[in-house]
């Protein structure tokens, strides 16, 4: 398809906003998950949604309206269960992930007739996604964004050391809190787009890719945002060109765009 | 004097083991008090407990007059961790870490109050550099204008000169010692406690109870420092101390 005609089917032009909002989410949310070790978190709470899910299907629910709050619950019980359990992070979202998986099978099971359904959360559609969704996704990056420049000077503190922004009075638990929602909410909408298997790829390639160059940290949130864009735009023109999946495309094009930010290292 | 701090009879364990035990004191305006202590003695466990990163088990604290439950004056306090906890990827140049100790102004307005100090530690012309590319010297100075930026009334350092050579080592205390002229507070947790009876005024000796509170030289004659330190640590030390101060 001409890139020229790309702007003259609806669907495709809700696709590329829909996929430039979590771009713009998952990219700048993915520097602080980076930096603090939580990579992987993405990961677990794509697997609870996938779980969230099939219960939803199960009981005839709009199974975004189920993958929201659970998300946001499992989000909760990582980052409790680190503080009270003695268990390493890692260890806490690989169970937290593993379970999100195992219900999501079972149910699917136990239901027997909406496996399709269920899979293609698996791999997701950007193509598939709704105008509620859509507003949804609208809604929530200026939100992010808007909390993000509003707190930018305590979440720096928070990012750099937080127990001395702790010892400066900075909100601590607040701004982890909110990080925690966000984080999450933006999973729960990215998992229907690029799928349980690729959502954490969003997070973390462009996060990573900006803190290879990034001289400051203003910068690298600002370059993981415009990675993240990048990589979706030309995920979905490599997609359309040729004919291949967008999720796929889209996380692959962020690879290659995080080896050649390897070049440009600081 | 104003009482900037009143530790009343303060425990802190972790589970079943005790780290610090019935411990009181007081914290005036202008003191330069010497925290020490062998290892595990509980000196950083007090000093954490006054920032409230631990839970007391019994006891109280009080800063500027209120009690640390409620207090929310974090601008008077300034502290320099002896473990620093960020992320050695973090892309911080060092202008944006001594600005975060500011937050109460905007950024470019706290950039502004950090250049005299980025130049009196030598950090003048590192402004833009990233910090993780920092010497460990380097980094515990900037580390010292993000704590000096606050123009706190109480600084607490918590091992604070490990990573300096001995020509930072001078300049960083000439520092303290004029912002202290000044009339901030110090509590410097050390192992060497050779360097409190140079700089600091008065000693705090802890070993889960506080041992000895008073003024160096009371301690330096004292049997409480012959039994822990021996008698050639002892006569070294307090000889040095002496000859420093007759």
């Amino acid at each position: 398809m001409e890139i020229i005609n790309f702007f003259q089917y609806s669907f495709l032009v809700r696709a590329l906003i829909a996929g430039s909002l979590m771009a713009l989410l998952a990219g700048v949310l993915g520097v602080f998950l980076v930096l603090r070790k939580l990579s992987l978190i993405g990961d677990g709470l794509a697997h609870v949604s996938f779980g969230a899910v099939a219960l939803g299907l199960l009981f005839g629910i709009y199974p975004f309206y189920v993958s929201v709050p659970l998300t946001v619950v499992a989000a909760f019980f990582i980052f409790r269960l680190g503080d009270k359990a003695k268990v390493y992070g890692d260890a806490i979202i690989g169970i937290v992930s593993a379970v999100g998986v195992a219900g999501g099978v079972l149910i699917a099971s136990l239901a027997n007739g909406f496996n399709v359904d269920l899979f293609s959360y698996l791999f997701g559609s950007l193509l598939a996604v709704s105008a509620a969704e859509l507003y949804f996704l609208a809604f929530l990056t200026a939100v992010t964004l808007g909390f993000i420049v509003y707190y930018y000077r305590p979440l720096f503190a928070l990012a750099f050391d937080e127990v001395s922004a702790r010892a400066m009075g900075v909100r601590v638990k607040f701004l982890n809190n909110v990080l925690l929602v966000l984080s999450a909410l933006t999973v729960a909408a990215a998992v229907k787009a690029v799928g349980v298997m690729l959502v954490s790829a969003l997070l973390i390639l462009p996060a990573a890719s900006a803190l290879q160059v990034a001289k400051n940290f203003r910068q690298a949130l600002v370059t993981a945002a415009i990675v993240a864009v990048l990589s979706v735009w030309l995920g979905l023109v490599a997609a359309l060109s040729f004919n291949l999946p967008a999720g796929a495309s889209i996380v692959m094009t962020g690879f290659l765009l995080f080896l050649a930010s390897l070049v440009f290292k600081r | 004097m104003s009482i900037i701090a009143n530790i009343e009879n303060l425990s802190i364990a972790y589970g079943e083991q005790t780290a610090v035990q019935a411990v009181s004191f007081e914290i005036k305006a202008g003191d330069y008090i010497g925290l020490a202590g062998p290892n595990g003695a509980g000196k950083t466990s007090l000093v954490r407990a006054m920032l409230g990163l631990e839970p007391l088990s019994a006891g109280k604290i009080e800063l500027f007059g209120e009690d640390l439950s409620v207090f929310k004056q974090w601008d008077k306090i300034a502290y320099l961790p002896q473990k620093h906890h960020y992320n050695p990827l973090f892309p911080a140049s060092v202008i944006e870490v001594v600005t975060s100790g500011l937050l109460s102004l905007k950024a470019a307005e706290a950039a502004k109050l950090a250049q005299p100090l980025l130049a009196e530690l030598d950090l003048a012309d590192l402004s833009q550099q990233l910090f993780s590319r920092l010497s460990g010297g380097q980094q515990q100075r900037v580390l010292l204008a993000r704590a000096l930026i606050r123009q706190p009334q109480l600084l607490i350092l918590d091992e604070p000169t490990t990573a300096l050579d001995p020509q930072v080592r001078e300049k960083f205390f000439a520092l303290l010692a004029r912002a202290n002229q000044e009339g901030m507070a110090i509590v410097m947790v050390t192992h060497d406690t050779a360097d409190i009876g140079r700089y600091a005024r008065s000693l705090l000796y802890l070993d889960e109870r506080l041992i000895f509170a008073g003024p160096f030289a009371e301690f330096c004659h004292s049997e409480t420092m012959k039994n822990y330190f021996g008698d050639f640590a002892q006569h070294l030390i307090c000889h040095q101390h002496d000859h420093q101060h007759a």
